[in-house]
């Protein structure tokens, strides 16, 4: 079985009206089934409000489905005896860095979910050591996390559930507070884990930039899955991804554009490099 | 900036009073506070600032610091001073209009004011040469044992250090919630104290709904990351005695005993009122 | 009427020894009804700048004229500048507090003391102008989306008629569509009523097609300052400090040196492909 699999799931919020009483239901999932296979990169992306969030706490069982199933690594998140099993196999990094820090020292946060599973001491020193190695954030390790930068939070998070010794990552929006700089420390991260680590790493994000590495993406919409594919078949579709209010790169989005105007160039074109390629290629031709 | 305000006013170096276990300290001033209330003579007074002076010695922290706390305090001490220099009614030494400070007023005016400064000095040398987490991690333990007075020993220690990390970042949106809103022409400076209160309800409702919000969000963290209270938990800096704790907790009885057989001994000329 | 600073400085931590310049020797002169963004990392003195504009920090030295007037001037009325410079700041959750939405807005001109009718007036038209219709007067505004709670705070902002208006990240955490949508309004802001509008991010891509001017902050020093096409020419220095131009910038530049005969100041899409189109033409 796959390392994540999600059977039609269906996840219903209740709405209540100013007294309190339940007056219907908002389906923030709506029947969706996906396969992530284990040690692959994926990407859900998709605007505020698409779901994909609601989705990501399935994996980590914070959230049980209101039908259909997911397992982690085999086991039925929505099962009580397989709870604690299932978090410390699915870690989670959510957005906000403050309020996902318990420690005050850097060290004693990566430390905490080891302490909680019942780690013995000498071994929560080595998980520490490597898991603070792991992102880069081993020199800061004595230092107070009220004094780091935003992406160095994030990835102190991305430390302390990796000293669970997850079998997969999940990013909640781990980059929306971010700015630039930290926004590319924590895909550099996210990326090193999943390469280096060989964590399954499930990133949720509305940057299409950051899902370029990706080996697959799912696309969400109205609790949906609106696309599925790797990111070039994903990118060449522009004008759907626009439907979808998602924001094109620049240089996805200029190849579109040339090609809507007769320039012969091919559809998905992720880089830079590809584009300048492509249209020498175009000029040799002529 | 507001982030870099220290909580618990811990000094920063490297001590024997410092490397001591918590616990250790905590027993300490425990023992040292009791003590004071039971000198009726100047002898054990004597005693308790000989120790209390080697200890500050041996913590290497400046005098300075410890004054900073008297600061405080300086409103309370004089009033005291002064109660019981004027009102303590005995043998008269000076008098000035209907007011009259007798002898038993001026020995009980010295007591009271040495008693308030060692109490002072002595307390804020703990939180001084100890850091906040180390703080707690000594009640949690060396409290243990109300765990089985269903004391939740664990939780309270838990909900200390978190508020011990969560109280700069708020103190910090404080200060933004405030901008945002004088921004707006709020003005939370002047008017009476109805008007002042009722400015403070701008402040106060962002600010209460974001710590909700943080609460929730950290609860949730905190589960994810398969936190399920005290049990099972192990820890990743285990409170251990070492050989100087042993002895630290010997002398602290030997000046418990010492001082409070030498404290109370009948001396004449040397007694408390 | 304008905005003038002369050699603005400020530090923080003065008596200790972490004291920190947060702004070193900044002079600036803003004319009325530009559009001018302010761009540079966290902690580059972007937000603190701005705070200095409405009084809400003081500059250590230097002065700051508005309108010709010094405001650090003795019995110079901050109240005054408030008024007449209104900041947005990052966060909604930081500035929305009252029961509706309605009164929320109307939270800024009350405290001007103006007479009710001009109140909800004012809050009418703040409400119009950011696009927020009257279903949503009575709504609770911590029940909106993220981006009706930018819409609802600039409103708030504006029930205040500012000359000057400062936004700070308007656009964190919004999606590609919302962010859209509230540069959108901005710009429009701009052209209709002709404030004056400073907008601060750190993202050059987002500000490069609406904004008239931008203003490079790094380390609390004026690094650039001139028309996008001008700053993005220096897209190399810029790199350095670790900001990036739009991505068209560098594929112009790429295209160039690969040896087409592109323009390479072109800054949006729109613009790159019109060149590009021209250049294979031309070939």
């Amino acid at each position: 079985m796959n390392i994540v699999k999600a059977d039609n799931v269906v996840y219903k919020y209740e709405r209540h009206d100013e007294e309190g009483n339940v007056e219907g239901y908002t389906t923030a999932v709506d029947h969706v089934s996906l396969d992530v296979k284990e040690g692959t990169f994926i990407a859900i992306l998709g605007h505020n409000g698409s779901g994909k969030s609601t989705l990501a706490k399935h994996i980590n069982a914070i959230l049980s489905p209101k039908e259909g199933t997911v397992w982690v690594d085999g086991l039925d998140t929505a099962q009580e005896e397989n709870l604690w099993e299932v978090r410390q196999r699915a870690g989670m990094v959510f957005q906000n860095p403050d309020n996902q820090i318990i420690g005050q020292v850097v060290e004693e946060d990566v430390g905490f979910g080891p302490e909680n599973m019942g780690v013995p001491t000498k071994e929560i020193w080595e998980r520490v050591e490597e898991s603070l190695r792991a992102v880069g954030m081993y020199e800061y390790r004595k230092h107070s996390p009220n004094r780091l930068s935003g992406g160095q939070k994030q990835r102190v998070s991305i430390a302390g559930v990796l000293a669970m010794h997850p079998k997969v990552i999940v990013l909640d929006e781990p980059t929306a507070m971010l700015d630039p700089n930290g926004r590319r420390e924590v895909i550099r991260a996210a990326r090193g884990l999943n390469q280096v680590e060989g964590v399954t790493v499930i990133l949720i994000t509305h940057y299409m930039e950051e899902i370029v590495h990706a080996d697959q993406v799912f696309v969400m919409d109205h609790g949906k899955i609106a696309m599925e594919g790797t990111p070039r078949e994903i990118f060449s579709q522009v004008e759907k991804l626009k439907e979808l209010r998602l924001a094109v790169p620049q240089v996805t989005l200029l190849a579109h554009e040339l090609k809507q105007s007769g320039v012969p160039l091919p559809d998905g074109i992720l880089t830079r490099k590809e584009l300048v390629e492509e249209l020498s290629k175009v000029c040799r031709s002529r | 900036m507001i982030r870099d305000i220290t909580l618990g006013q811990y000094y920063q170096t490297e001590s024997l009073i410092h490397r001591l276990d918590p616990r250790v300290k905590l027993a300490g001033t425990l023992i040292y506070v009791i003590t004071l209330f039971f000198y009726k003579n100047f002898v054990g007074y004597a005693l308790a600032i000989f120790f209390l002076a080697t200890v500050i010695r041996l913590s290497k922290v400046p005098f300075k610091f410890m004054v900073r706390g008297m600061k405080s305090i300086l409103f309370l001490l004089m009033i005291t001073v002064l109660f019981n220099l004027f009102l303590t009614p005995g043998t008269p030494v000076f008098t000035l209009w209907k007011l009259s400070i007798t002898k038993e007023g001026t020995s009980l005016a010295v007591s009271m004011a040495l008693r308030l400064s060692l109490l002072v000095i002595g307390s804020s040398l703990m939180t001084l040469t100890t850091t906040p987490n180390n703080l707690t991690d000594g009640m949690e333990k060396g409290l243990g044992f109300l765990k089985i007075f269903k004391v939740p020993v664990h939780e309270v220690a838990m909900m200390m250090s978190i508020a011990l990390r969560f109280i700069p970042i708020l103190l910090e949106e404080t200060d933004k919630i405030m901008k945002a809103q004088m921004a707006r022409g709020a003005d939370f400076e002047s008017g009476k104290l109805i008007a002042r209160a009722k400015a403070m309800v701008p402040l106060l409702v962002p600010l209460f709904i974001s710590a909700f919000r943080r609460a929730n969000d950290l609860a949730m963290a905190m589960e994810a990351r398969c936190y399920r209270g005290g049990e099972g938990r192990t820890k990743m800096k285990p409170l251990k005695y070492r050989g100087r704790d042993y002895i630290a907790y010997l002398i602290l009885f030997l000046f418990m005993f010492g001082s409070i057989w030498l404290g109370r001994l009948t001396l004449p000329m040397l007694m408390v009122g | 009427m304008s905005i003038e600073i002369e050699h603005l400085n400020y530090i923080y931590g003065d008596e200790t020894a972490m004291a920190v310049k947060a702004l070193d020797d900044v002079t600036l002169t803003i004319p009325d009804g530009q559009f001018l963004g302010i761009i540079g990392h966290t902690g580059s003195g972007k937000s603190t700048l701005m705070q200095h504009l409405n009084g809400l920090l003081k500059g250590s030295s230097g002065r700051i004229l508005f309108d010709g007037q010094d405001i650090y001037e003795k019995g110079y009325q901050l109240k005054d500048l408030r008024r007449q410079v209104g900041l947005v700041f990052q966060y909604p959750e930081h500035q929305l507090f009252e029961i509706d939405v309605f009164s929320d807005v109307c939270f800024g001109p009350k405290n001007l003391g103006l007479p009710k009718e001009e109140i909800e007036e004012r809050a009418k038209r703040a409400l119009e102008s950011v696009g927020l219709s009257e279903d949503y007067y009575h709504q609770s505004p911590f029940d909106l989306s993220g981006g009706q709670k930018r819409r609802v705070a600039i409103a708030g902002v504006l029930a205040m008629e500012p000359k000057v208006l400062i936004l700070d990240e308007p656009t964190a955490g919004l999606d590609p569509q919302g962010r859209e949508e509230i540069l959108t309004l901005i710009k429009k802001l701009q052209t209709e009523s002709h404030m004056t509008i400073l907008l601060v991010s750190h993202s050059m891509e987002d500000v490069a097609e609406y904004v008239d001017r931008i203003l490079v902050m790094n380390r609390g020093r004026i690094f650039l300052d001139g028309t996008p096409k001008e700053v993005f020419a220096h897209y190399k220095e810029l790199e350095e400090v670790g900001l990036a131009c739009p991505q068209v910038t560098y594929v112009m530049h790429d295209l160039k040196e690969a040896g087409f005969t592109v323009d390479v100041d072109a800054t949006t899409v729109e613009e790159a492909k019109r060149s590009i189109l021209q250049a294979l033409s031309l070939a």
